[in-house]
């Protein structure tokens, strides 16, 4: 199924998360992946959320997030149209021996080493999530030890801004 | 969908621009009722919208004054500890509040109110299980689109997630079955969340709002004034139907040699019954009413064709299987109308009218979407459909019309009698309708009872007819019908309910008795869970496993019915021959002091016919066991 990516604008009310989380729930839609923080408007929210769905479930999943209530606006947004990102800490196997090799492959994909202890490598790296996934099937070989991964974010590209046009008719 | 752009084609947003509207305020008949979304209306605050200075009181103090703002005047309730404090201050109130006997029948009996009146239907209950007892009625507003505010009082917001005793999270309980909910713990919030729940409940596709109060909120201070700023940046319901689309739809329809309009409940929700009647006439086209809109369209009108679905007639579903062209409206193609959706209507195209973009294509792919209130729509689609036949030329039906007349006076709705020599419950429900009229109105339970209830009672109005539709609440009957009563004092409220039903929300009596609420209560009683059992006899080789209730001819009798209405101070009697079915009906309407039990000991062996069997095709409807229409060659 193709992978669309929503940016979901909300009111930062309590339970706002919960309101969306549980209707893809419900719904049995399947959310890949979710990132949720607030943004240059005080009191909103913006979550972005990536979705395995064709057209026509796409359609029904943006509808009926668009029924609740704290829902302000839903865009959906392509790759090319959009910067994405996807934020990664990973904790690699480095002694002496390897560290080099390491920290060289972290080079090749911009990314930085954010600790060092005798036996293992924190990296850090932020990228599209194809290179994410390149980054990690290059330190595999290493041992992977542990991995924590944001959801994607993702913004339109050029001047527009998703929030004030939606203010700007609320 | 690139570029930044919102994803919805434009004439299926949800979220357009423009201030929000609300209903203007209801009057007590339904008639003149409150019309959903009114766009005449200019405040989305219900209610006069009287000016309120600054003025220093409770939150619990703010509640009741909130409802009375609102215009509500009447509440069911029941108190309990973390709702104790609002209970003070409305013992003041010129409100009428009902002390139910359970909190279902609370939530029921709103659901009945906002049924017959139009307006939103109010319910109070205490935190834990006082609200989850709340928790079915949410569940079938919900289903149904009923508008109802659920107030339930909350632990102190000192001690929420501790566990507290009475403490249930109804917020996340019922997330799943409310329009929208709101936990208030700062007491001033409560005006603006007061107005913002009656806003939401009652604008769009109307629906249950939850509003949970910490007893903190309801204990402290605050400054109320009237009317509140309604802050709700996200809903933006749209009302207006796009013009395009309904000048498509009237294209489609002047081209159609087999239309038919479609009608379901929101046609009763959005008061539009006098507009749909304008365009089936202009049209000349067949009408379905769907079991949510029995009434909308008047049974007797020529050009109604019956109701669809699993027990419709033979001449609407085939009506439906054979059209080229659905005009839908307010309905949902719910899997009880349509079977199996992928046989279902094959060769039509769809028109789909409805104030929920959500319902559009969900099931079923529209092919003109129209985003918006019927009530708006219909008189646009009328005029676009006049304008068009002058254009083209009105369609030639002549075709369409024989065919169907023929299913109909082939296959009328009827029943045989039961072999067992025993009255037909059908005929009992017929004699009901027939002898109050159709300025009745019939509440039904779930199962065999509520389709012959449907089936059998002519409606020649909407709001006549209640029902748990889309949830199937055994249980419903009697507390909707008490409610019913309350927003309709004047009209003879009939609760059709089976001997199972009875048995899960009869404690209601009390309430009906001892408050003047003198509903009738016609049990339908074959001692039995009786649509179970017609599956049993149909596809469990007449395995009877529990169905049997012992509540009829030959069993013990337990309870008896007439014993038990009459404890609860109702009268009481019990028909167990033909013969005296009209007379004891006729005893009943003359009986207006207090509720009356009727207990019409019937066949438990009587089906509910046509059917279509679950996981078919509505093809495969039967008028009786195991037999299917003889399906006429149609050109």
């Amino acid at each position: 199924m193709p992978r669309h990516t929503l940016s979901v604008l909300v009111e930062d009310k309590p339970g706002v998360l919960t309101r969306v989380a549980s209707l893809f729930a419900r719904r049995a839609f399947n959310i890949n992946s979710l990132a949720v923080g607030p943004t240059e408007v005080p009191g909103m929210s913006r979550m972005t959320v990536v979705v395995d769905a064709d057209g026509d479930l796409i359609e029904q999943v943006t509808k009926q997030l668009n029924k609740l209530v704290n829902v302000i606006k839903i865009v959906e947004l392509t790759s090319e149209s959009s910067v994405q990102r996807d934020h990664i800490l990973v904790k690699v196997r480095a002694d002496a021996a390897t560290r080099l090799q390491v920290t060289q492959a972290a080079d090749l994909f911009r990314a930085s080493v954010v600790d060092v202890s005798t036996d293992a490598v924190v990296i850090e790296a932020t990228g599209h999530p194809d290179k994410i996934n390149a980054l990690l099937s290059v330190l595999e070989p290493f041992g992977i030890r542990e991995i924590v991964q944001s959801g994607t974010l993702a913004v339109g590209r050029g001047s527009r801004s998703m929030s004030d046009r939606a203010l700007r008719s609320a | 969908m690139s570029k930044g752009s919102p994803i919805s084609p434009s004439l299926m947003a949800t979220k357009s621009a423009g201030a929000p509207k609300a209903p203007e305020r209801a009057d007590r008949t339904a008639d003149t009722a409150v019309v959903v979304a009114d766009l005449a209306a200019v405040s989305p605050v219900l209610g006069p919208n009287n000016v309120v200075p600054p003025t220093a009181m409770s939150g619990s103090q703010a509640i009741v004054r909130s409802l009375e703002e609102l215009g509500v005047d009447d509440i069911f309730g029941l108190p309990g500890g973390a709702i104790l404090p609002t209970y003070d201050p409305l013992m003041a109130s010129s409100m009428n509040h009902v002390l139910v006997r359970h909190e279902q029948g609370a939530g029921h009996a709103a659901q009945g109110y906002a049924m017959v009146t139009g307006r939103v239907g109010v319910c109070i209950a205490t935190s834990g299980p006082g609200a989850t007892n709340l928790v079915t009625a949410i569940m079938d507003a919900h289903m149904d689109s009923v508008p109802m505010v659920a107030i339930t009082g909350q632990v102190s917001s000192g001690v929420i997630g501790t566990d507290a005793f009475q403490e249930a999270d109804i917020v996340g309980i019922t997330m799943p079955i409310t329009k929208h909910s709101f936990l208030v713990t700062d007491p001033n919030d409560i005006p603006h969340v007061m107005a913002e729940a009656f806003h939401l409940a009652s604008t769009g596709r109307p629906g249950p709002v939850l509003v949970d109060v910490a007893k903190d909120a309801q204990v402290g201070q605050m400054t109320f004034s009237w009317p509140p700023r309604i802050d709700l940046p996200g809903y933006r319901p749209v009302t207006r139907g796009h013009n395009k689309q309904v000048r498509e739809a009237a294209k489609l329809i002047a081209a159609a040699k087999k239309p038919v309009l479609y009608v379901g409940g929101g046609v009763v929700k959005a008061h539009a019954s006098a507009e749909l009647r304008e365009l089936a006439e202009a049209m000349n086209a067949p009408v379905v009413t769907t079991l949510m809109a029995k009434g909308a369209f008047p049974d007797s009108h020529p050009q109604h064709m019956g109701m669809p679905g699993m027990h419709g007639t033979v001449s609407a579903v085939t009506a439906l299987q054979q059209s080229d062209l659905l005009i839908t409206l307010g309905a949902r193609f719910d899997d009880r109308v349509t079977g199996v959706l992928k046989t279902f209507a094959p060769l039509a195209k769809v028109i789909h009218a409805d104030i929920d973009p959500a319902e559009i294509s969900k099931n079923r792919t529209a092919d003109v979407p129209i985003v918006g209130s019927v009530k708006e729509i219909i008189p646009e689609l009328t005029d676009a459909v006049k304008a068009q036949f002058a254009a083209v030329g009105t369609p030639e039906l002549d075709h369409w019309w024989a065919f169907l007349n023929n299913l109909k006076d082939s296959y009328p709705l009827g029943w045989t009698e039961p072999e067992d020599g025993l009255t037909a419950p059908q005929r009992v429900i017929e004699r009901i309708g027939a002898l109050t009229g159709p300025e009745g109105i019939y509440v039904a339970g779930v199962g065999q009872h509520q389709m012959w209830a449907a089936q059998f009672i002519k409606y020649e109005r909407p709001h006549a007819w209640l029902n748990s539709g889309g949830a199937g609440t055994m249980g419903y009957a009697v507390p909707a019908a008490m409610g019913a009563k309350v927003g309709e004092p004047d009209r003879v409220v009939w609760a059709i309910d089976g001997d199972g039903c009875f048995q899960m929300t009869n404690q209601e009596l009390a309430t009906c008795a001892i408050n003047k609420i003198p509903i009738k209560v016609a049990v339908i009683n074959n001692s039995s869970l009786g649509m179970v059992r017609q599956w049993q006899t149909l596809f469990y080789e007449g395995r009877y496993s529990n169905t049997d209730l012992n509540t009829g001819h030959d069993t013990i009798r337990i309870p008896d019915f007439v014993k038990l209405a009459d404890a609860y101070g109702c009268a009481s009697f019990r028909c167990e021959r033909d013969e005296d079915i009209d007379a004891t009906i006729q005893k009943a309407l003359e009986i207006n002091d207090r509720p009356v039990v009727i207990d019409f000991v019937v066949s438990p062996n009587s089906m509910v016919w046509p059917m279509v069997p679950a996981g078919v095709s509505n093809d495969q409807i039967q008028v009786a066991r195991n037999l299917t229409p003889e399906w006429e060659e149609e050109d």
